[in-house]
C-alpha cells in the first residue's frame, strides 16, 4: 500500500500550537509541500507576523524573521533587495496586514517587490482574543463589536484581494479558501504559483486565504467551516484577481 | 588621497559607502535629503542598492530585515523620522542586529524647526523605543569626525550585534569642510553565518537561522536581557571615547559639551585664556557610553570651582554630567532649543555669571 502521508521536510515535527481546527496548520502545511516541492528550502526565508502565527519558524524547518506587528512586508523588501536570491514569503493576519501593516503591504505591492505574501483572514484578531478586524463581516460579533460590527460606524470590511488588484504594478493576486478538500487543493495550486512566480523573478504575489477561527468565533470546526462558506465566500470571492501574464498581455 | 571640500550629508553617504556599506534605505526629510539625493546616485555606481521607502516606519523594519540576512545596512534621517523609526530600533536591538543609524538632529519638540538641535539626545542614549536596550551614540563635531564616526560605526556594530547611531546636527549635514575618507577604516562585512537567515544553502548548513525579538518564558526574557546589558556593560569598559581641551592648565570651570556646540565653547575657552581666565572642556564623542570617569576626574582638579553643561536643548546631557560629577561641585546648565546657536561672547557671559 503506498504512504499517504508523508510530513514535508520543509514542516519540523514540532506539534504545534494552534486551536483544534485552527487552519493555521493547513496552511503551513501547504507552504511547506510547495517548497518541497519547488526544492527552495535552503534559500527559503519566512517572515512570520504578529498574531497566532507568530511563532510559525517553529514549525518549518528553515530561515525564518519575526517581524513587528504588520511590518513583514517591510521585512521582507529589505531581505529582498539585498538579496535577491534568497525566496522570501511574509504569512500574515487580517489584523497584521489589513490594519496596522495596510501601509506596508500596499507600497510594497506597488513596488513589485518580488516576495510572496501569504494572507490568512479569518475576520478576527485571533491572537489577543478575536477582536474585531478591518476583514470582520458586517453585523459579525466580536468581542470588540459586541452588537455586530456596524458598517455606519467603521466602514464595510476590507477586501484586500480586490484592493491591491487595483494597482498598476504587475501581480499576482488571488483568493482561496483551505475550507474543505476541494478549495484546499486549489489554494496549494496558488501558492505554488506565487512561489514559482517568485523564482522566475517576475512579481510580488499574494495568496489571500478564507481562513477559520472556531476559537473566537465561538463555534466547533464544523460549524466553522459552514460559518465561512455561507457568510465568508458570498463577500470575500475566490478567484484569481490578477496574474502576470494578463498584464503583459494588456 | 587628499582633502576634498564636501557638504556634510554627502560626506556622511560616501563614507559609508568608502566603509563598505552598500545599502541604504531611507526617507526624505530636512535638513539631511542630501544624503538620499547622493545615494541616490553612488549607489547604482558602486552596485549597491538604493531604496527611498513609504516612511521611516518602513525604513526601520527594511533595515531589520537587511541587517537579519547578513548585510551591511544604514540610514539616515532626521529627529520625527527617527521617532517613526523607533519601533524598529527596539526590535533591532532586540534580535541584536547591527544597523547604523544617523540622526541629524533638527529642532523639537513635533515638528520643531529644521535649524541644528541636540534635542533627540534623551532619545538616541535614553532609549525612544520601548524596551531595556541602548544604542552606541557617537556625536561628531565636525565633518571629518563625521566621515570617521560612520566608517568606525559599522564594525562597531558588528562587534557587539547592536545597532549604532551617530548624532549629529544640521549645522554638520550642511556645512561645508575639507574632508578626507581614511583607507584603513575601511572594514569587511563580518561573518554572520552563526545566526543570519542568509539561507542555509549560502552557509552550507542544515540548521536554520531565527532572528526574532519574541520571548514568552520570564526565564528566557530574564536571561536575554543579560545578554544585552552585559554587551552594554561591555561598551562602558571598551568603546567610551572623549576628547578634552585646556585640561593642562588650572582651569576654574570645566565645560561640558558636545558636537556643534562644543566648536562654540573651543573659541569660548581660547577667547577666556586671551583675557587671564582659564577654563577646559571634555567633549563626549561617545554619548552612550558617556565619559563619566573622565568627567568626574576632571571635575575634581583642585582648581576647578564649577561645571558647566553647554547643549542646543532645554538641559538633557546635564543629567548625565550630574551623574558623574556625584555631587563633588555645582553642575550648571545653559543651552538654547529654538536653532539658534549661541555665540562665544553670549556663552562668555553665562560662564562669569556663574563666578
Ligand atoms: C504594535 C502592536 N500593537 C498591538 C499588538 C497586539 N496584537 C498582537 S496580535 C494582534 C492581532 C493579530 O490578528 P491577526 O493579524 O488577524 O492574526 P490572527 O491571530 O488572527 O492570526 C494584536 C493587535 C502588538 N503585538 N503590537
Ligand atoms: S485563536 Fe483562532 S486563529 Fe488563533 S490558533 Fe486559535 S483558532 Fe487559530
Ligand atoms: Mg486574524
Amino acid at each position: 500500500m503506498a504512504k499517504t502521508f508523508k510530513k514535508p521536510e520543509a514542516l519540523s515535527d514540532q506539534p504545534t500550537h494552534y486551536c483544534p481546527g485552527c487552519t493555521h496548520g493547513i496552511i503551513h502545511r501547504l507552504v511547506a509541500e510547495v517548497i518541497d516541492e519547488l526544492g527552495i528550502r535552503g534559500r527559503t526565508v519566512g517572515i512570520s507576523p504578529v498574531g497566532c502565527a507568530v511563532l510559525a519558524y517553529n514549525y518549518f524547518t528553515f530561515d525564518f524573521q519575526e517581524a513587528a506587528h504588520g511590518r513583514a512586508p517591510a521585512v521582507a523588501t529589505g531581505i529582498k533587495r539585498v538579496r535577491p536570491d534568497l525566496i522570501v514569503f511574509t504569512y500574515q493576519g487580517d489584523g497584521d496586514l489589513a490594519s496596522i501593516g495596510m501601509g506596508e503591504i500596499i507600497h510594497a505591492a506597488n513596488r513589485g517587490e518580488k516576495f510572496t505574501t501569504i494572507f490568512v483572514n479569518n475576520t478576527v484578531y485571533g491572537m489577543t482574543g478575536g477582536q474585531m478586524a478591518p476583514t470582520t463581516l458586517q453585523g459579525q460579533r466580536t468581542t470588540t463589536s459586541p452588537a455586530g460590527r456596524n458598517v455606519e460606524e467603521v466602514g464595510m470590511p476590507v477586501k484586500m484581494a480586490e484592493l491591491i488588484s487595483a494597482l498598476e504594478t504587475p501581480a499576482y493576486i488571488t483568493r482561496q479558501a483551505v475550507l474543505k478538500p476541494k478549495y484546499v487543493v486549489r489554494a496549494k495550486k496558488a501558492i505554488k504559483k506565487a512561489f514559482q512566480y517568485q523564482l522566475e523573478g517576475r512579481c510580488f504575489s499574494l495568496v489571500e486565504l478564507v481562513s477559520t477561527c472556531p476559537t473566537n468565533w465561538g463555534l466547533t470546526p464544523v460549524e466553522s467551516i459552514t460559518w465561512a462558506e455561507e457568510n465568508m465566500l458570498p463577500y470575500f470571492k475566490l478567484g484569481e484577481y490578477k496574474t502576470p501574464d494578463e498584464v503583459e498581455e494588456d | 588621497m587628499g582633502k576634498i571640500l564636501m557638504k556634510g550629508n554627502e560626506a556622511i553617504g560616501e563614507a559609508a559607502i568608502r566603509a563598505g556599506c552598500l545599502n541604504y534605505f531611507a526617507y526624505p526629510i530636512t535638513p539631511q535629503s542630501e544624503v538620499a539625493e547622493y545615494l541616490s546616485r553612488r549607489m547604482p555606481e558602486v552596485g549597491g542598492v538604493f531604496l527611498q521607502a513609504e516612511s521611516e516606519i518602513a525604513v526601520g523594519n527594511m533595515l531589520f530585515g537587511a541587517a537579519g540576512c547578513g548585510a551591511r545596512v544604514f540610514t539616515t534621517s532626521s529627529s520625527p523620522g527617527i521617532s517613526l523609526m523607533s519601533e524598529a530600533i527596539s526590535y533591532i536591538s532586540s534580535a541584536q542586529l547591527p544597523v547604523v543609524f544617523v540622526n541629524i538632529v533638527r529642532g523639537g519638540p513635533g515638528l520643531g524647526g529644521i535649524l541644528p538641535s541636540q534635542a533627540d539626545y534623551f532619545q538616541a542614549t535614553k532609549g525612544g523605543g520601548h524596551g531595556d536596550y541602548r544604542l552606541l551614540v557617537m556625536a561628531p563635531a565636525s565633518v571629518q569626525e563625521a566621515v570617521e564616526m560612520v566608517m568606525k560605526a559599522f564594525p562597531l556594530a558588528e562587534k557587539y550585534r547592536n545597532p549604532v547611531m551617530i548624532l549629529g546636527d544640521g549645522l554638520i549635514g550642511q556645512m561645508m569642510e575639507p574632508v578626507e575618507f581614511p583607507e584603513h577604516l575601511r572594514s569587511e562585512p563580518s561573518n554572520k553565518d552563526d545566526w543570519a537567515t542568509n539561507g542555509m544553502d549560502t552557509r552550507k548548513s542544515s540548521k536554520p537561522n531565527l532572528v526574532k525579538s519574541l520571548f514568552l518564558n520570564a526565564e528566557l526574557l530574564e536571561e536575554h536581557n543579560l545578554v544585552l546589558k552585559a554587551k552594554y556593560d561591555r561598551m562602558k569598559q571598551e568603546e567610551v571615547r572623549y576628547e578634552s581641551y585646556n585640561m593642562d592648565t588650572d582651569y576654574q570651570a570645566l565645560i561640558v559639551s558636545f558636537g556643534t556646540m562644543s566648536r562654540v565653547c573651543r573659541t569660548v575657552i581660547d577667547n577666556l585664556k586671551a583675557q587671564g581666565f582659564e577654563t577646559a572642556m571634555i567633549r563626549p564623542q561617545t554619548l552612550f557610553p558617556f565619559p563619566e570617569g573622565p568627567i568626574k576626574q576632571a571635575a575634581l582638579k583642585e582648581s576647578c570651582k564649577v561645571v558647566i553643561t553647554l547643549e542646543l536643548n532645554m538641559g538633557q546631557m546635564v543629567e548625565d554630567v550630574e551623574r558623574s560629577v556625584q555631587g563633588n561641585r555645582p553642575v550648571h546648565w545653559y543651552g538654547k532649543a529654538g536653532g539658534d546657536v549661541p555665540t562665544p561672547e553670549e556663552v562668555i557671559e553665562v560662564i562669569k555669571s556663574f563666578f
